[in-house]
């Protein structure tokens, strides 16, 4: 596997700070009140209070049902496409508002890229896959594409793997090639935020191991929420942990402590595996 | 293999039923292509009709029939894609569009001779385009649009939702979604279809009995505001309004590149459905 590049000149290529300072406290990127939601009548998430400070992985974990990943997807507003569907409360992405009328839907995923359960590489070249996003954001400079593309699969550990068959269709590739391959293509929008819906979920053990390294590796350069079912997961690759449980936030800290000194039995129960 | 005996007799039925439906298809083209081959040659492809469609050839009947497929193709895929993309992308499930769609299906069991009229008071009266291709093409266009409407939907139907959501995450408007996620996989099986639907159109007559087909007309159309002659019209001609026995091999000549041209239309359509298929599925 490559070495992915240094995660501080990938912030100083979106034109942001350098890496803060280790004692500053980290500012909040994500700031969600009061959210709830809807499907039709059925309620599925209740008065969510979240604050996801900026860099670093989140995990959210919790049985099946429970509304993790439909939380994922209020942060995208990818749960518009559901019809039926409705909010109430607030998400604010660097304090302001996402669902206000005035937000650019576009504008926003280009920010809040998304990384979805089982592989979805379009039947394209591999080339054409990393540069979907930038192709319909208005890039158009062949030289330029070539660059993005490169940057992009190297940020996602798979440039080695595949810079000989960049013309290849992207079906040909293995499940964690592919997976990585959604990542790069996630990547070359430029996003601050990334959001994995269980993006280890449909893969072996050594593709899951090399899409954890890779999340672990960009944690310091991106703000990145993934939704797991796997505690060992949630453990080896976050900071912080979200439990949830029919459709509430139970506790939300350091992974650390939701893994050892849980404050919540509900959290004890699950983390230590008597049910889900 | 079972042995329960009306389970064998049973497939037994089904099985002569379908032998004897393809016996009937065989017996039909094999009648047409005995009855019809010795009477093509050169000059009954290339020539007009001469002695009231006795003698001479079909060419312009050809010719009128080309155009009127053409015409219609180019009404009713643009008209029959876009609304079975507005249908599969954009329509939200409302009563609405329930009742569109009931609409839509209602047309295609509407009789042909109903579209013709209907095209006679809308496009060659109303409209004032006169018996022409014009109005020919719009008429076999609207007869064949639940065709092209349907199988088109089916076909985007079947493109994965997954790449319709990567490309929506990726900040892509609905309409790049369609134009670079969901219409390059879907667009093969759209053109199967719906050509399947021209091939249709190409083969009947009422529709264009009023509104453009003309019943001797040596001349080639100059322009989509002429009259033509069509080849399903010359042969419901030749066959109805000749008492001389010397029309019969007429028919069958006429008959026999009708059908090669339906049938022409319909394998392309397969061809280019297996090409594609053998370069999206890989």
């Amino acid at each position: 596997m490559t070495q992915p590049q240094r995660d501080e000149s990938a912030a100083a290529r979106r034109g942001e700070p350098q890496a803060q300072q280790p004692t500053a406290p980290p500012r909040t990127k994500i700031e969600v009140e009061r959210l709830s939601f809807w499907y039709g009548d059925k309620q599925v998430l209740h008065e969510i209070d979240l604050r996801i400070p900026e860099r670093g992985v989140t995990a959210l974990i919790g049985p099946s049902g429970c509304g993790k990943s439909t939380f994922l997807r209020t942060l995208n507003r990818m749960n518009e496409i559901i019809e039926g569907t409705r909010h109430s409360g607030s998400v604010r992405l660097d304090g302001q508002e996402i669902y206000d009328r005035s937000v650019d839907v576009v504008a926003l995923r280009k920010r809040v890229g998304m990384v979805f359960q089982r592989p979805n590489p379009f039947p394209k070249s591999i080339f054409d896959n990393v540069a979907y996003g930038p192709r319909i954001h208005g890039e158009r400079n062949r030289r330029r594409l070539a660059e993005i593309v490169e940057r992009s699969l190297r940020r996602a550990a798979l440039w080695d793997e595949v810079k000989d068959r960049l013309g290849d269709s992207a079906l040909a590739l293995s499940g964690g090639q592919q997976q990585r391959l959604c990542i790069a293509r996630a990547l070359a929008t430029e996003p601050e935020v990334l959001l994995m819906d269980e993006p280890a979920s449909a893969l072996d053990p050594k593709a899951t191991g090399a899409i954890e390294d890779l999340i672990y590796e960009l944690r310091s350069g991106y703000t990145i929420l993934i939704v797991t079912h796997n505690m060992q997961q949630a453990a080896r690759v976050s900071e912080r942990t979200a439990f949830f449980y029919e459709g509430r936030l139970i506790e939300y800290g350091p992974t650390e402590q939701i893994f050892t000194r849980p404050r919540e039995q509900r959290t004890e129960d699950y983390v230590t595996g008597r049910f889900g | 293999m079972t042995h329960r005996p009306w389970e064998r007799a049973g497939t037994w039925l089904l099985r002569a039923l379908t032998y004897a439906m393809a016996a009937g298809v065989v017996y039909v083209l094999g009648e047409i292509v005995v009855r019809g081959l010795p009477v093509i040659d050169l000059e009954f492809l290339t020539a007009a009709p001469r002695e009231g469609g006795l003698a001479g050839g079909i060419f312009p009947a050809i010719v009128g029939t080309l155009w009127l497929v053409v015409g219609t193709a180019l009404v009713s895929l643009p008209l029959g894609m876009g609304a079975a993309i507005y249908f599969s992308e954009y329509a939200r499930d409302s009563r609405w569009s329930r009742w569109l769609r009931t609409g839509v299906i209602t047309l295609a069991g509407i009789p042909s001779i109903v579209f013709g009229l209907f095209g006679l008071g809308l496009f060659v009266i109303f409209l004032g385009f006169g018996a022409s291709v014009l109005a020919g093409s719009l008429t076999l266009a609207f007869m064949i649009l639940p065709v092209i409407i349907v199988a088109s939907e089916e076909a985007l139907r079947t493109v994965p939702q997954a790449y319709r959501e990567a490309s929506l995450a990726l900040g892509a408007t609905r309409w790049q979604t369609i134009r670079h996620a969901v219409l390059p996989y879907a667009l093969p099986g759209m053109l199967t279809g719906s050509i399947l639907g021209i091939g249709r159109a190409a083969g009947e007559t009422a529709p264009i009995l009023f509104t453009v087909a003309a019943f001797y007309l040596p001349d080639l159309p100059s322009s989509v505001f002429d009259q033509v002659m069509a080849l399903p019209y010359h042969l419901f001609i030749l066959a109805t309004q000749h008492p001389d026995p010397a029309a019969r091999p007429m028919q069958y000549g006429t008959a026999l590149v009708l059908v090669a041209l339906v049938l022409g239309v319909n394998a392309v359509a397969i061809v280019a459905r297996a090409r594609f298929r053998r370069r999206y599925r890989s």
